[in-house]
C-alpha cells in the first residue's frame, strides 16, 4: 500500500478547516484511507540517519498516509484533497476535457518501429500556461515518483518524462537507437555523454542505478527527441538537461513510455487531471497526436468518461440496505462517479471519470455506494446458509493423535517447512539428488533451500535450542513434508508426517518403540499386523535402525541416530527417533 | 528424640519458660539437638510458643577442644621430658605440635637446653612441677563459664586461637495454649497397613503442609500455536464451515493468483515477495476451458468487466511457488463447486501455512498460519459479511468490530476489520475480509446471482496478542522455549 506524505497545513488550508488528529484519522477511515503517522523531515532524517544529521531539517508538520494500492488519483495532495471534498459535498467534481487541436499541429509523437526492441508504447499531453510555486512544483515531482514506483513498477513498466516545452518543438521523434549513437547532456550535468558513458556514470549513483537493468542489456535504448534532434529524454532513466522544468515554466510536455499500454494511458490520465488544476484554463489538457509505427494516430490524453448502467435494486440487494435511486445517485456522487436515474429509477447511469481507472466492473460501483453510505451502517446479519460441517479426515486424524502422543509425555513442536539442502541431505549423511526435495529458486537465506522432506531436522534444531533443559527431552511433530510428484498438476504434493524424538543421556530406544506400540495400538493395528525389518541408514547408528512394515506397507524408520548426524546438529546426547507416514491410516 | 521432647515438656511445666541455651549448659547438653527437640515440639501445632534470641558466645576451636581434653601443647611438652633429660629433636617428634609447646615451655621457665651436650641440644625441666593455665580455661570456656576468666586471658586464648566468638540463636520456649506433658509420634501418610489394622484409629497425623508446592506431574504438551488453532477449528465447526483440503504449500501461479483476478505484474508476485520454484519450475496440467476464460477476462474483460488490458501468459501463470496465501485453495474449491450440475451452497474454512519471500524479524517469518472462512450462496450482501464475521470475533471474545474501506484485487467490495483493544485503548486491525470478484468467480462457471463473502486472519498475531509474546521466532520455530510450551495454559479465547 503506497504512503504519501502531505505537510498538514497545507492539506487543512485546502479542505478548509483544521483537524485533531483523531477527528482526521476518522474522516481517513470512513473514506478508506489510513493516517499513518504524524512526523516531520527532521523527524524522518532523525530515525533514518541519527539527530546529529537532522539539525537544520524541517520541523513542518508532515501527515503520513496510506493510499489503497489501485487508487492512482489519491497519491498527491491535489487529488487527496479533491476526493476528500467531493466525498463531504464541499465540492463538485471538475470535468477534465482534451483540447484538440489541428490534425496538422506540430503537437506530434511519432513513434518509430525500433521501439518495438525495447519499449514499443508512449503516449503525451501538454500543461499548456501552468503556474508553479515551489509546492506545486514539489507535489507534481513528488506525484511522478509515486507513479513511477506502483503502477510503473519502478519505471519498469511505465516511466514519466515531463518537460519545458518552450524550449522544445514538436513533432516529437520516439525512437530506438544503439547505446553509442546516443548523445546527450543529462539532467543536472553540465556536459554531454553518450549512452554507454552514461550507463557507466550513473552505476554508482544510489538512486539511478536501480533502473539502468530495465534497458541494460538491450542492443536499442529508447530516445526522445524533438524535431531538431534535441533529447528530451532516455526513458526509462534520466531525462535531458535542455528541457528541465523550472518555477517559471509555463507549459509543459508530458510523455510516458512504457511496456503496457492501458498502464500509460492511466499515468497520463492522473497527471494531467492532477495538474491541469493549475493550468489557466482549469482542468483542461492540450492533446498531442500520437502516431504508431503502422501509420494510425491517436489523440492523447484519451480522459474517457465511461457509461455503466447499474441498478439500484441490485446495489441494495450486494449491501443489505434499502436506499432509493436518487439517495444512491447522490452517494455515488461524493465518489467521485455523478449518477442520473434512468428507466423511471429502475436504473442509474453512473459516469466513471479518467482519474478513476480502478473502478473495472459494476462491482466497484457498488463498493463506492457501501462506502459513502458507511460500512459501518450496514446492519450486520447472518444469511441462512445451513451446511453441515465436515473436517478435513487429516487434519482430523492429525489432532486426535496430536492429544494421544502428548498424552504419553511427549511435547509438541511446530517447525519451520523450509530449510537447508543441508538439513534434509548432508547432515542426515544423504546426498541432496537423491531427496526427493522441492527446491527453492530464489530464497533469501541459507534457511529456505528447500522444503523439507522429514520432520526430523526441524525438531533436532528444536533440541539445539533448548539444551539448557532438563532431560530426557521428549519432542514430536505432526505435520507436513514436500516430495516431488510427477502425478500432481504443479509436480509435487503434501504427505503428513509424524516424527518423535527422545534425547537422553542413553538412547532409550524402548521409549520410542513404545511410544510407536502406543501409536499403533490406538489406532487399532494390532501386534502382529507390523514388524520391523533391520536396514542401514547413514542417518542410524549401524545395526540400530529399521523399516516399519505395516501390514506389508513400509510406513517410516524408527531407531537411534547416527553419532554423525548428532554432532552435525549440534547435539552432544544420543538420540532416538521414528518418523512415519501417517495418510495409510486414514 | 521423643525422650528428650518430653523432657522439655517436664522441665517446661515445672518452670512456665526456659532458654535453649541456658538449658543446655545447665544440662550439660548440646544446644543444637535440644533447639532440634523444640522445633519439633512446635509443629505439633501449639503446645509451646517460641520466641527466637540471638546472642553471642564463645566456643572453642578444635584445637582448643583438644587442649581442654589433652592439656596444652607447652605442659604435654613438660610431661613427656624424662628426669635424665632428652635430646631436642626426638622430644619434639614424640608430641604434635611440639616447636609450639617448646617455645611456650622455654618462655614459661619449665624447661631448660643445653646445646653444648654431645649428642646435640639436650633438654632437662627446669622447675619441678607445673600448672596448665591454658588447659585450665579452655575447659572453663567448655563448661561454659567464661565469666571466671580475664579478659587478658582471653584474649590471649583468642590470639593462638584456640578460642572463637559465635553468634547464637536460642529459642526462649513457654507453654502454649494446647500444653501438655506428653507427646506420641504422629505419623506422616496414611497407608494400607493402617487401613487394614485399624491401625490408624489409634494414631495422630501429622496436618499436611499445604504452603509446599506439589509433585509436578510427568506430562507431554500440545504447541501453544496448534491450541489456538484447534480453538480457531472449533469456532468454524460450530459455524457449520466445513474443512478444505489446503495440504497443498506448493501451488502454481495460476491458482494462487490468476484465478483470483491479480495481474500478472502485481507486485505480490515479485521475487520479493514471493518464493519461486527451482523444481518443480512449472505446473503442467490446467483446466484448459477455464483458463482460457481467466485469460480472457485478464487481458479484454468480459463478464461487465473492463479487464486490465494487458498481454497475460501461460507461462508466467505456470510458475510454481510456495503459496502465499490459501485463497488459492478456495479458487480451486469454488471451481470444483461451479462444476457440479446443482450449486449447493457452501460454507468452508482453512487454517494452513502460507509463505512469504520475507527479510525475517520479531513480527515477520517466512511463513505463518492464515485463517480463511467463506460462504457462497445465493443474494449473500455485505451486511452478511460483516455478521459473520461479528460472530465469529464474538467466539473469540472481540466485541466491539469496525470496518474500513481497503483494496484487495480479488474481492470487492474489501473490508479491513478492526477491534478495540481495551489494553491498547486504541482500534486495531485484526483481518482482511471482501466479496469476491464477478471476474473470479463467473468464468469459474458459478451462477451469475451467487456470491461469495470472505474473509481472513492469520493465526499467529491474535496468539501473541493473547499471550504477549512480542518476538514470533519464540512462538514459531526452533528457538522456542520448550519451557514456555510445558507452562502454557489452557487456550480459552473468549477469556
Amino acid at each position: 500500500m503506497p504512503t504519501v506524505g502531505l505537510k498538514r497545513d497545507v492539506l487543512f488550508s485546502i479542505l478548509g478547516r483544521s483537524y485533531s488528529e483523531d477527528e482526521f484519522n476518522d474522516l481517513c477511515f470512513e473514506f478508506g484511507l489510513e493516517l499513518d503517522e504524524v512526523t516531520s523531515e527532521k523527524e524522518m532524517i532523525s530515525k533514518e540517519q541519527g539527530t546529529d544529521k537532522a539539525e537544520g531539517a524541517s520541523e513542518v508538520i508532515i501527515f503520513k498516509i496510506d493510499v489503497p494500492a489501485n487508487r492512482y488519483d489519491l497519491l498527491c495532495v491535489e487529488g487527496l484533497t479533491r476526493g476528500l471534498l467531493i466525498f463531504q459535498q464541499k465540492l463538485e467534481a471538475p470535468i477534465y476535457r482534451m483540447i484538440e487541436l489541428p490534425a496538422n499541429s506540430i503537437n506530434q509523437m511519432i513513434i518509430h518501429p525500433s521501439t518495438a526492441a525495447v519499449r514499443p508504447f508512449a503516449v503525451a499531453a501538454i500543461l499548456r500556461d501552468i503556474t508553479f510555486t515551489q509546492e506545486r512544483y514539489q507535489s507534481f515531482i513528488d506525484l511522478q515518483d509515486k507513479l513511477h514506483q506502483n503502477i510503473g513498477r519502478q519505471r519498469s513498466i511505465v516511466a514519466i518524462g515531463t518537460h519545458d516545452l518552450d524550449t522544445i518543438q514538436g513533432p516529437f521523434h520516439y525512437e530506438a537507437l544503439p547505446p553509442k549513437d546516443i548523445c546527450f547532456k543529462p539532467l543536472n550535468h553540465k556536459k554531454e555523454y553518450t549512452a554507454i558513458e552514461l550507463m557507466e556514470l550513473f552505476s554508482t549513483d544510489s538512486h539511478l542505478k536501480h533502473y539502468l537493468h530495465i534497458i541494460q542489456d538491450k542492443p536499442v535504448y529508447p530516445i526522445i527527441k524533438d524535431c531538431n534532434n534535441v533529447v528530451l529524454s532516455m526513458p526509462p532513466i534520466i531525462n535531458g538537461d535542455h528541457t528541465k522544468i523550472t518555477l517559471k515554466t509555463k507549459n509543459v510536455f508530458v510523455e510516458c513510455t512504457a511496456t503496457d499500454l492501458n498502464k500509460a494511458k492511466i499515468v497520463l490520465d492522473t497527471i494531467v487531471c492532477m495538474f491541469s488544476q493549475y493550468c489557466a484554463a482549469p482542468y483542461r489538457v492540450e492533446g498531442v497526436k500520437v502516431v504508431s509505427p503502422d501509420g494510425s494516430y491517436l489523440m492523447h490524453p484519451e480522459l474517457p468518461y465511461r457509461k455503466e448502467i447499474v441498478s439500484p435494486k441490485e446495489i441494495n440487494k450486494s449491501i443489505g440496505i434499502s436506499e432509493d435511486a436518487s439517495s444512491i445517485a447522490s452517494l455515488l456522487t461524493r465518489m467521485c462517479l455523478p449518477s442520473v436515474i434512468i428507466d423511471n429509477g429502475q436504473s442509474l447511469e453512473v459516469e466513471i471519470p479518467p482519474t478513476r481507472h480502478d473502478v473495472l466492473h459494476a462491482c466497484d460501483i457498488i463498493e463506492d455506494v457501501a462506502i459513502a453510505f458507511g460500512y459501518n451502517n450496514v446492519n450486520r446479519t447472518i444469511s441462512d446458509t445451513n451446511c453441515v460441517a465436515e473436517q478435513f479426515p487429516v487434519n482430523k486424524l492429525t489432532d486426535l493423535l496430536r492429544e494421544v502422543i502428548a498424552a504419553a509425555g511427549f511435547t509438541e513442536c511446530l517447525t519451520f517447512a523450509l530449510c537447508s539442502r543441508e538439513d534434509v541431505a548432508d547432515k542426515l549423511g544423504k546426498n541432496i539428488k537423491d531427496i526427493p526435495a522441492v527446491h527453492i529458486a530464489n530464497p533469501k537465506t541459507l534457511e529456505f533451500q528447500v522444503a523439507r522432506t522429514t520432520l526430523l531436522p526441524g525438531i533436532l534444531k528444536t533440541v539445539a535450542c533448548n539444551k539448557k533443559m532438563p532431560l530426557p527431552l521428549k519432542l514430536f511433530e505432526i505435520s507436513d513434508v514436500i516430495l516431488l510428484d510427477k502425478t500432481k498438476d504443479v509436480g509435487a504434493r503434501n504427505q503428513r508426517h509424524m516424527c518423535a524424538v527422545y534425547y537422553n543421556k542413553v538412547a532409550g530406544f524402548e521409549v520410542i518403540h513404545g511410544l510407536f506400540d502406543r501409536t499403533m495400538q490406538v489406532l487399532e493395528v494390532p501386534n502382529n499386523d507390523y514388524k520391523f525389518i533391520p536396514v542401514d541408514d547413514a542417518a542410524f547408528f549401524p545395526g540400530q535402525c529399521a523399516d516399519i512394515m505395516v501390514r506389508g506397507q513400509n510406513i517410516g524408520k524408527l531407531g537411534v541416530l547416527h553419532p554423525d548426524v548428532i554432532t552435525k546438529f549440534d547435539l552432544n546426547m544420543p538420540c532416538s527417533v521414528f518418523e512415519i507416514d501417517i495418510e495409510p491410516f486414514l | 528424640m521423643a525422650e528428650l521432647s518430653e523432657k522439655l515438656l517436664t522441665i517446661l511445666s515445672e518452670r512456665n519458660e526456659f532458654d535453649t541455651l541456658d538449658l543446655s549448659i545447665e544440662l550439660q547438653f548440646d544446644h543444637q539437638r535440644l533447639v532440634g527437640a523444640v522445633k519439633s515440639l512446635q509443629s505439633l501445632g501449639d503446645v509451646i510458643t517460641c520466641e527466637q534470641r540471638n546472642s553471642k558466645q564463645w566456643e572453642l576451636t578444635d584445637e582448643g577442644k583438644e587442649i581442654a581434653e589433652k592439656g596444652s601443647h607447652e605442659a604435654l611438652i613438660y610431661e613427656s621430658i624424662p628426669l635424665e633429660g632428652i635430646n631436642q629433636n626426638e622430644l619434639l617428634g614424640r608430641v604434635p605440635n611440639g616447636k609450639v609447646g617448646f617455645s611456650k615451655a622455654m618462655s614459661l621457665g619449665w624447661i631448660q637446653i643445653d646445646k653444648a651436650a654431645k649428642d646435640g641440644p639436650r633438654v632437662t625441666k627446669k622447675v619441678e612441677a607445673i600448672e596448665d593455665g591454658v588447659k585450665e580455661i579452655c575447659q572453663l570456656v567448655k563448661n561454659f563459664q567464661i565469666d571466671k576468666i580475664t579478659d587478658q586471658q582471653k584474649n590471649e586464648c583468642k590470639k593462638r586461637k584456640l578460642i572463637s566468638e559465635v553468634k547464637i540463636v536460642s529459642y526462649f520456649v513457654k507453654k502454649g495454649t494446647d500444653f501438655k506433658t506428653s507427646v506420641s509420634k504422629q505419623e506422616i501418610e496414611l497407608t494400607a497397613d493402617m487401613i487394614a489394622s485399624g491401625s490408624w484409629k489409634d494414631k495422630s497425623f501429622k496436618p499436611y503442609n499445604f504452603n509446599a508446592l506439589g509433585l509436578p506431574p510427568a506430562s507431554g504438551h500440545l504447541h501453544p500455536l496448534l491450541k489456538v488453532r484447534t480453538q480457531f477449528r472449533q469456532i468454524f465447526l460450530e459455524m457449520g464451515f466445513s474443512e478444505m483440503p489446503t495440504n497443498n504449500y506448493v501451488e502454481s501461479s495460476f491458482w494462487n493468483f490468476d484465478a483470483l483476478f491479480q495481474p500478472q505484474q502485481h507486485p505480490a508476485r515479485d521475487a520479493h515477495d514471493t518464493f519461486f520454484i527451482a523444481e518443480p519450475e512449472e505446473a503442467h496440467e490446467f483446466p484448459m476451458d477455464y483458463l482460457e476464460k481467466v485469460k480472457t477476462v485478464h487481458s479484454i474483460g468480459g463478464y461487465g468487466s473492463q479487464g486490465y488490458k494487458y498481454d497475460w501468459k501461460l507461462k508466467e501463470a505456470a510458475k510454481n511457488i510456495m503459496r502465499t496465501h490459501t485463497t488459492g485453495v478456495s479458487a480451486r474449491m469454488l471451481y470444483q463447486l461451479a462444476q457440479k450440475e446443482k450449486f449447493t451452497p457452501s460454507k468452508y474454512f482453512s487454517i494452513d501455512r502460507v509463505f512469504r519471500n520475507e527479510t525475517l524479524d520479531a513480527t515477520h517469518l517466512a511463513e505463518f498460519h492464515q485463517i480463511e472462512g467463506l460462504v457462497a450462496d445465493y443474494g449473500l450482501t455485505l451486511g452478511n459479511l460483516m455478521g459473520y464475521i461479528e460472530q465469529f470475533f464474538k467466539k473469540y471474545g472481540i466485541k466491539k468490530l469496525r470496518f474500513k474501506p481497503a483494496y484487495n484485487p480479488y474481492t470487492e467490495p474489501s473490508m479491513e476489520i478492526f477491534s478495540y483493544h481495551e489494553g491498547l485503548k486504541k482500534w486495531v486491525e485484526v483481518g482482511n475480509s471482501g466479496v469476491f470478484r464477478p471476474e473470479m468467480l463467473l468464468p469459474m462457471g458459478l451462477p451469475k446471482n451467487v456470491s461469495v463473502i470472505a474473509w481472513g486472519l492469520s493465526l499467529e498475531r491474535p496468539t501473541m496478542i493473547k499471550y504477549g509474546i512480542s518476538n514470533i521466532r519464540e512462538l514459531f520455530g526452533p528457538k522456542v522455549n520448550l519451557q514456555k510450551i510445558y507452562d502454557n495454559p489452557l487456550c480459552r479465547l473468549d477469556k
